[in-house]
């Protein structure tokens, strides 16, 4: 792909735009609780859109571009069944607990509900797997920036990371929140122009039923077996995995999302922002999958696209995006297009960060290293922190060039870190007898037994280092048992612990669980503003959609 | 900082003008799937709406 300086023009003006913000929100710094969590200030249509953007990193954008190109519109199901009931049910029944308890970070909660040891269980394996989110985004954009642009890899870390430490160092939580805004609108405008040109070109709707097998185009109808669909995964794995343990692992418990919906300014806001962005989310397959699916019928129709391929036969899927935007965008939206590209690897690697620099500094260095400093004190940790994160986060990048599968193995490590923090969670919040050492036993437990099923276990050549018992029919489905078997064996452990120890007394737990809770009821706001009303919107949508490409 | 509409709407009323000026003095500038309409102008001109939007969002609130 050749670039022209006009692209470059889009580019220089976002970095400058970005700095600019993180400038503007240094100013409204005083404490560390303005740098690390925003203070509870922020409007719900910033945290709404910061909620989705936090998540939609460039990764997931080649991702599902990629994915939309090998398994068609059945990708769509990771957002409409892998997402939107998780983030309706942290809005309407875990928001409360998560603010009402004035906790900072999610493992803060877990301090207040259970105890110490609870929380710092929780707070260093989320650390660990921020500082691993953000290198490898840094060594998604390398590589990428690399292979389409000839940029050097280094030069695309370093200027990133340099621009995101600045943004984060300056402004906090709220610069990263305010540019993940920012991403959100550059990536609608700068790829649906993408969804809309390859459609068209592919004869519309009607040309891609023509030129494509009907299984592409369904995203339930095959699901039934998993001999039928190229995931290899059937219907009841697919719905218990990915729309339940998965998704809810990470919508309800990941610190990195949670943390915008905290950001909020009352209660109410804190509610509605998972809702609210419910409604983006499910729309969101249109602009990025959509031109995966296309791409395949573009091949087949001797467009003049062809699939990239790949050395050794196959296709290498995660250049579909690209390979489009090099196919139909001209120059000069070819630069909103990278821009938009790049904004969302930048606040990939600025949500982890800012995610980072709270959980370190409340939940490890308060918490086991100094306790009672001044809280300027803290606000400086929170700023040294943010220069460490950004540091370890290039140090991970270049530890992926060296273990290319690093992708991977994190996204199976996500699921044994993830999938019991649900049922930690799910117990926590709605059952008051829930015990502390229940609660630690039971995340551990899970943590073990879902590392244990990937040393068990292979799939796609991967996993199964401590002996190969069981052959998955795809990654996938390696990445949904796991997901399964580690969210099982801590909700046992947890209840069973639970059965035979002692819970906190109940004048600990006010607004930290169900029944001892004020759960407030705004009911002279209107429709859109209560939480009910506003998530059985989102799921008629939400059903609606999911019948018109049953 | 409390209004975000404000700086987001001149970033891309920015971008959208520029695109849009772009893709009028340099009209031959096509991508290679070219679908007929010059892209530059068309999102140029939508980014440039859209800045205006929040722009007028933002002044009419201040008010």
């Amino acid at each position: 792909m050749t670039l022209r300086p006009i692209d470059y023009v889009s580019l220089f003006i976002y970095f400058l735009f970005v700095l600019g913000i993180g400038w503007m929100a240094k100013r409204k710094i005083s404490s560390s609780e303005d740098f690390l969590t925003s203070g509870h200030s922020v409007p719900v249509w910033i945290t709404s859109l910061a909620f989705i953007a936090a998540n939609l990193g460039a990764q997931e954008m080649i991702g599902m571009c990629a994915s939309g190109a090998k398994y068609g519109i059945m990708t769509a199901q990771f957002y409409w069944l892998g997402a939107v009931p998780a983030m309706l049910f942290v809005g309407l029944f875990m928001m409360p607990f998560y603010y009402g308890s004035r906790a900072r970070s999610v493992p803060e909660y877990l301090k207040l509900r259970f105890d110490e040891k609870t929380r710092g269980l929780n707070a260093i394996t989320f650390a660990i797997m921020t500082i691993f989110s953000s290198g490898i985004s840094m060594y998604a954009l390398g590589l990428l920036f690399e292979l389409v642009l000839g940029w050097s890899f280094t030069n695309s870390v370093l200027l990133s990371a340099a621009i995101v430490l600045i943004y984060t160092l300056l402004g906090g939580l709220t610069s990263a929140i305010y540019n993940e805004v920012v991403q959100f609108f550059l990536i609608v405008l700068g790829f649906a122009p993408l969804s809309i040109l390859a459609v068209h070109k592919a004869g519309g709707w009607e040309g891609l039923k023509a030129h494509l097998p009907p299984v592409m185009l369904h995203t339930w109808k095959y699901a039934a077996h998993a001999n039928e669909n190229p995931m290899g995964v059937d219907a009841w794995v697919l719905a218990a995995g990915l729309g339940f343990v998965l998704s809810f692992g990470y919508w309800c418990t990941n610190f990195l999302v949670v943390q915008r919906a905290m950001a909020a300014e009352t209660m109410a806001g804190a509610r509605q922002t998972p809702l609210v962005a419910a409604f983006p989310k499910i729309f969101m397959p249109f602009v990025v999958i959509l031109p995966g699916v296309a791409a395949v019928a573009l091949m087949a129709m001797s467009s003049g696209y062809e699939l990239p391929a790949k050395a050794g036969g196959g296709y290498n899927y995660d250049l579909v995006l690209t390979t489009l935007m090099a196919k139909f965008y001209p120059s000069g939206m070819l630069g909103i297009g990278l821009t938009a590209l790049m904004a969302s690897f930048m606040s990939g690697m600025a949500g982890n960060v800012t995610a980072f620099n709270t959980v370190f500094t409340y939940d490890i260095y308060q918490s086991y290293i100094r306790r009672d400093a001044p809280d300027s004190h803290y606000l400086w940790i929170g700023r040294v922190t943010t220069v460490v994160g950004v540091v370890l986060s290039i140090a991970t990048a270049y530890l992926a060039t060296a273990f290319n599968n690093i992708m991977d193995f994190l996204q199976l490590v996500f699921a044994f870190v993830n999938a019991p923090l649900f049922a930690t969670f799910l117990l926590g919040m709605f059952w008051k007898r829930t015990s502390s050492a229940g609660a630690f036993w039971g995340l551990l437990t899970g943590l073990l037994g879902g590392g244990l099923t990937l040393g068990l276990t292979v799939a796609e050549g991967k996993g199964g280092w401590i002996a190969p018992w069981h052959e998955f029919p795809s990654s996938m489905a390696q990445n949904f048992w796991i997901a399964i078997i580690s969210w099982c064996s801590c909700l046992a452990v947890t209840f069973l612990v639970t059965l035979v120890t002692k819970p906190k007394p109940e004048s600990e737990l006010h607004n930290l669980v169900y029944g001892v809770t004020d759960i407030p009821h705004e009911a002279d706001a209107p429709w859109f503003k209560r939480p009910g009303p506003l998530a059985v919107v989102v799921i008629v949508v939400l059903v609606v959609v999911n019948l018109i490409f049953w | 900082m409390n209004d975000l509409r404000r700086p987001t709407g001149y970033l891309f009323s920015l971008l959208g003008a520029i695109l849009l000026l772009y893709g009028l003095v340099n009209p031959d500038v096509r991508a290679p799937l070219d679908p007929g309409v010059n892209v530059n102008v068309w999102c140029g001109a939508t980014m440039l709406l859209f800045g205006g939007i929040l722009l007028w969002l933002s002044f009419r609130a201040k008010s």
